[in-house]
């Protein structure tokens, strides 16, 4: 493990990446005692221009602080990314490990599955999820799982597919252990490299669908978000620029970092895996 | 080729199917759904859906007429805008069509274009400044960037038209009108295509960088090929196949897109549609577009195994 941490912090990108999420994740748990009174408090005139009196960032239409909004929308997609990340992975994991290692037919209709959600267009059918279950978290976060786990189920079927014959499995076959044990406790860590670098990469896709849906309007109404805050305001654009482009930079700044994570654990933990494929 | 034929066809028949359980799904009166949640929809047309559809009668009946109906093409009707679904769609299609093809077409050539520039001399400051212009475009929500292409080049530069898909109460020659069409088209297109020139030229830098290790292009270059034969014809040629793969994939994400695109620039297609639906809570019509967007997204595949095959002879369809 070590010769991971050492790979990952000898990339820049990591590095920035880490500092960049670390903020936001400071934004958000700063946000309930910066601003107490939460994103909806009117706190001046509206269209008040960023730097005016107290307000850094300046007003929405109705007078709503923007700073509060930010900090406290940077909760929110950090919450919905994770939750329907963890939520995407503990489905995409156990359907793709099934499927790789029993094989047979169940594979073949798991994999039909699969196909079947990553045909149909994926935004579409989150909005029309979203929009059929009345938009709230638990639809929001239903919708973005129900859209994310097919990568993975793939992904780690592919996985369990190359490790199934591996003599350390076929040992543990025949030292009597349940597939269960075998399929969680000896392939399953075996398989976490990949796995882990798909699922960082998720909470970012995740953090710009949230968005998108709650830019069309399909955010929960009692969650301040990003995404909501530009829709709301993308109308007098012209009159109010940072209402849009705060929270826009906000997002930005978000995916990039979780991006730039990813990318730096994949070579971290790349090295590691060709040098064990090569028995090094 | 029949295979994949008969695939495409049991695909679209289980999204079908899957709109038909969403309904039934949904929280409430599947009646009242259909009708749009706001209560607006008066008493007798929610009778009448009940009664067309079959509400009353158990589950196997209800599908059976359900299936009758998209074996017809009927998608239904829009109570709040008093036309068939299907009518609704065919005349927001074109706009769609023009804006997701325009989109598709500049991502894959710049995309592809910048790629092949990065992986050309990779590690070099072009490289870097590209791979970091990805990275960053890859990381922008589309419905941002487009809001600041329309400030920058609308609102400040006055430059191109923000709304709408031409100029109206103009009198124009039939030239005229495609200029204006096309001007109007510049900045959705470039919104909806900047997220995918970020994928393609990603993807397309990654793909040459791994071709460019194997032995066939040693071989070439011990040929004593020019380095820009080498990368075209050798190179080239064969990292695109993983592209023509992932452009496949992509049609459905452009698509989505275009609900966000068309919202922003009042562009009059199918996403635009869309979007009024989920505003209006105008079911049967948002249904009725994710039927006909996911329909496209099948047969676009089916096109794009041909044109696989095309690019490699070695796949054969089955």
């Amino acid at each position: 493990m070590k010769g991971v941490f050492a790979h990952y912090a000898a990339t820049k990108g990591g590095l920035l990446g880490l500092f960049m999420l670390l903020v936001v994740i400071v934004m958000a748990a700063s946000a309930p005692f910066l601003f107490p009174a939460g994103p909806w408090e009117i706190v001046g005139a509206p269209f008040e221009p960023p730097l005016s009196e107290h307000l850094l960032l300046g007003t929405d239409m109705l007078g709503r602080n923007i700073a509060a909004a930010i900090f406290h929308g940077a909760y929110v997609s950090l919450l919905i990314g994770l939750v329907s990340t963890l939520a995407a992975m503990v489905i995409g994991i156990t359907l793709g490990a099934v499927a790789g290692y029993v094989g047979g037919w169940i594979d073949q209709v798991l994999m039909g599955l699969v196909e079947f959600f990553q045909t149909i267009p994926s935004f579409v059918l989150a909005v029309v999820l979203v929009a059929i279950f009345n938009p709230s978290l638990g639809a929001i976060v239903g919708a973005i799982t129900v859209v994310s786990w097919p990568p993975v189920a793939r992904l780690v079927r592919a996985e369990f597919l190359s490790m199934r014959s591996r003599e350390y499995v076929q040992a543990a076959w025949l030292s009597g252990r349940s597939d269960i044990a075998i399929i969680f406790k000896e392939i399953l860590p075996n398989t976490l490299p990949p796995i882990v670098v798909a699922g960082s990469m998720m909470v970012a896709t995740a953090i710009l669908l949230e968005s998108a849906l709650s830019f069309l309007g399909l955010g929960d109404p009692n969650l301040m978000s990003w995404g909501y805050i530009i829709g709301a305001s993308r109308t007098v654009m012209r009159q109010a620029w940072w209402m849009s482009f705060f929270p826009g930079l906000a997002i930005v700044i978000t995916v990039l970092a979780i991006n730039l994570i990813g990318e730096a654990l994949n070579d971290a933990l790349n090295p590691q895996l060709q040098a064990v494929e090569e028995g090094a | 080729m029949g295979f994949r034929l008969v695939k495409a066809v049991v695909v679209i028949a289980l999204i079908a199917l899957f709109n038909f359980f969403l309904v039934r799904m949904a929280p409430g009166d599947p009646a009242q759904v259909m009708a749009g949640q706001s209560g607006a929809a008066d008493e007798k047309y929610i009778a009448q859906l009940r009664q067309d559809f079959g509400l009353d009668q158990p589950i196997s009946t209800q599908l059976g007429l359900y299936a009758k109906r998209i074996v017809q093409l009927d998608l239904g009707y829009s109570h709040r805008q008093s036309q068939p679904v299907l009518t609704l769609i065919l005349e927001r299609l074109p706009a769609t069509l023009l804006l997701t093809g325009s989109a598709f077409a500049l991502s894959l050539l710049v995309g592809v274009l910048l790629g092949v520039w990065s992986a050309s001399k990779a590690g070099g400051w072009r490289d870097r400044a590209i791979s970091a212009a990805a990275l960053l475009f890859y990381a922008t929500p589309i419905f941002w960037s487009g809001l600041l292409l329309i400030l920058v080049f609308s609102v400040w530069l006055d430059w191109l038209p923000a709304y709408g898909f031409s100029s109206i109460g103009v009198t124009m020659s039939a030239w005229q009108k495609v200029i204006d069409v096309a001007r109007h088209a510049v900045l959705p297109v470039t919104t909806l295509a900047l997220f995918y020139v970020a994928i393609y030229a990603r993807l397309t830098r990654a793909s040459m960088l791994e071709v460019s290790r194997l032995d066939f292009v040693k071989t070439a270059r011990a040929k004593g090929l020019a380095d820009r034969e080498v990368l075209v014809r050798h190179i080239l040629r064969n990292a695109l196949l993983p592209i023509i793969t992932y452009a496949g994939i992509h049609v459905g994400g452009l698509v989505g897109g275009s609900i966000v695109v068309e919202t922003i620039f009042a562009w009059p297609g199918v996403g635009r549609l869309a979007f009024e639906a989920v505003n209006q809570r105008d079911y049967s019509v948002l249904l009725g577009v994710f039927f006909v967007i996911s329909v496209i997204v099948v047969i676009v595949n089916l096109l794009t195994d041909f044109v696989y095959a095309l690019v490699d002879p070695r796949i054969e369809l089955t």
